[in-house]
């Protein structure tokens, strides 16, 4: 049985990575592994986690569900919701190869479905709201069985060991995307398990974070009043619902989103023209719950691109490079040299700074 | 001179440490090669070798260091110097956050910008007076809860894009001094940092260390003294109202 996060607490910091092709030229997890793998020391075998993004060009237009379950029976159970809520194209676990520091694995499945049309039209709602709420549920309500992805053409992969053991136990080198995120993790509060390794994920958001959220429980509470369930108890899930409601639900340009999550302080705001100072206000005001406070940086990647932020008196580390097309964001810049002996333009965000980095429009 | 090359490549910190305290016994410098992420370089060494480093070292450079002298020709990550006693540590580049943290000694120079909480908390006790000296410009929280030693930023790349320090500077601070080269504006001054006025002494202190700046970067042009300013602590016990008193 998988213990759950708020079980036990473990006191003990993370490294994150990421790296995007702004031309969507795809290639495999090798870099973003080698990558995270130079921040060894970072993490402690607790967790290790990785997103990649244009890896499923074959079923792009199909969720991919990528779910861990328990036992046999509540995958069972759990296949049958599936099967009553959306058509399947294809099923299977998801290959790995066997790594001898990785144990206690719970199966690990993929589906690439298609919500049933019926039944989405009977509930007045779009695809991604209807595939959205039945992931929650089967968080919610189906113990044992925790859905960790559930975008288009994305994928996380993620579980208990070393984050370069993980790379190597779902065979990333086989997966090509244009976008890579990792996450090598230290629990600092709660027990690492297969469903609270990072990345978090919500459709297509998928969120690595080093750091944590001081004010979760104010943001938990936001959320959940949008129907969010946060079943992990662990602080970084709820970082992704805020995204995914800001943007999704309420519309707001991804910028604007990002300025409510780390909202300049109120001197900052008085500083600003009259007209500027006022929309400030406003945002800080309406979405007072959805301020982010605590030492964080984090890595979003989304269908669009990939985003870094950091807390606003950067109280963690973060260090971004390019070179050609890609950036390249990771904790330490040895974990960018790695990969890329020279890059150019490096360049460390400052607090509360967001940087989009956007893949350019689909041909 | 007897000098010893380490090839580092993706060996492990705790190797390349192990092996360089042992190097360090026989010989006068220790050259390493293609280094990339080891932390802890320089720590648990108290001798006063020349350690030189090709490549970007780990956080934590020179921890603890109590007397050897390190020069980098690269970048560099957090928390260089950390609690550092003696020794010096040369940076031909710039580096990431923490630089000096809770430094008791000894002399930092970077020779381009520093990250966020540079010297936080450094301290002095009679001689042990910790020196940190940037070329560039500086991040947030510059100086933040410094209890003695110097800051000195040369701003020689600042501009308005690239402002000289960030906000909060010297948040916390009961001692020390803080010099840069132009003035902070009074919005991003900590709370318990003010200005102080510049004497004879302050200016020798500050040419004496750019003098040294000059010398470890090859750097040609002048860089003139006349618009320093110092700042110091309000108070040597700012937070003592949050204290009971007995």
């Amino acid at each position: 049985m998988l213990k759950k996060e708020g079980e036990i607490r473990i006191p003990s910091g993370c490294a994150i990575s990421g790296i995007i092709d702004k031309k969507r030229n795809r290639f495999n997890g090798s870099d973003i592994i080698k990558s995270i793998a130079l921040m060894h020391d970072r993490s402690n075998g607790l967790g290790g986690g990785f997103a990649g993004y244009g890896i499923y060009p074959q079923y792009k237009d199909f969720f991919a569900l990528h779910i861990f379950y328990d036992n046999e029976t509540i995958k069972h159970k759990t296949e049958d919701f599936l099967n009553a809520h959306f058509e399947i194209e294809s099923a299977g676990n998801i290959p790995t190869r066997k790594v001898s520091s990785i144990a206690n694995k719970p199966l690990i499945w993929r589906y690439f479905v298609q919500p049933r049309i019926y039944k989405v039209k009977d509930l007045c709602m779009d695809e991604k709201e209807f595939t959205a709420r039945c992931v929650i549920r089967i968080n919610r309500e189906f113990d044992g069985a925790y859905v960790f992805s559930s975008g288009k053409n994305m994928g996380a992969f993620k579980g208990v060991g070393y984050p370069e053991d993980i790379g190597d136990f779902f065979m990333l080198e086989n997966y090509e995307g244009y976008i890579w995120t990792a996450h090598g993790r230290f629990p600092t509060n709660t027990p690492g398990w297969w469903g609270g390794a990072h990345p978090f994920t919500m459709l297509d958001w998928s969120i690595v974070h080093n750091g944590e959220i001081s004010s979760y429980d104010a943001n938990r509470r936001f959320v959940e009043m949008y129907g969010y369930n946060c079943a992990l108890q662990t602080d970084t899930e709820v970082i992704t619902y805020l995204l995914d409601l800001l943007v999704r639900k309420h519309n707001l340009p991804i910028e604007k989103a990002l300025q409510i999550l780390v909202a300049p302080f109120w001197n900052e705001i008085e500083k600003e023209n009259p007209e500027k100072a006022k929309e400030l206000k406003a945002l800080r005001t309406v979405y007072a719950s959805a301020l982010i406070n605590g030492p964080f940086s984090i890595l979003v990647g989304y269908e669009d691109g990939l985003i870094a932020l950091n807390d606003r008196i950067k109280l963690r580390s973060m260090v971004m490079a390019e070179k050609g097309n890609k950036t390249f964001f990771a904790s330490e810049e040895s974990a960018i040299r790695v990969i890329c002996p020279e890059p150019e333009n490096i360049y460390h965000p400052a607090g509360g700074e967001p940087i989009v980095v956007k893949l350019e429009a689909k041909i | 001179m007897k000098n010893i090359n380490i090839e580092v490549g993706l060996r492990t910190a705790y190797d390349i440490n192990k092996e360089m305290k042992k190097a360090a016994e026989s010989n006068d410098t220790i050259t390493l090669k293609n280094v990339l992420g080891q932390r802890f370089i320089g720590s648990g060494i108290s001798k006063e070798i020349k350690i030189k480093i090709y490549g970007v070292p780990g956080n934590d450079l020179g921890a603890y260091m109590d007397g050897p002298e390190i020069e980098v020709f690269s970048n560099v990550q957090d928390a260089i110097g950390n609690t550092m006693n003696k020794g010096s540590i040369i940076v031909h580049g710039s580096c990431g956050d923490t630089a000096g943290y809770a430094m008791r000694g000894g002399e930092i120079f970077i020779k381009e910008n520093v990250g966020y909480r540079v010297g936080i908390h450094m301290k002095e006790y009679l001689d042990m007076k910790p020196a940190i000296v940037i070329g560039g410009t500086a991040g947030d929280f510059l100086g933040e809860y410094m209890a003695g030693g110097v800051i000195i930023l040369l701003g020689l790349n600042a501009s308005k894009k690239q402002p000289l320090t960030g906000k909060f500077c010297g948040t916390g601070i009961h001692g020390g001094a803080i010099y840069v080269n132009g003035t902070i504006e009074s919005h991003k001054l900590g709370k318990e940092l003010k200005p102080v006025k510049m004497e004879q002494k302050d200016i020798s202190l500050i040419e004496n260390y750019i003098k040294q700046y000059r010398k470890y970067f090859k750097y040609e042009d002048e860089i003139k003294t006349d618009k320093f300013s110092k700042y110091m602590a309000v108070d040597t016990n700012p937070y003592k109202k949050m204290y009971i008193k007995y």
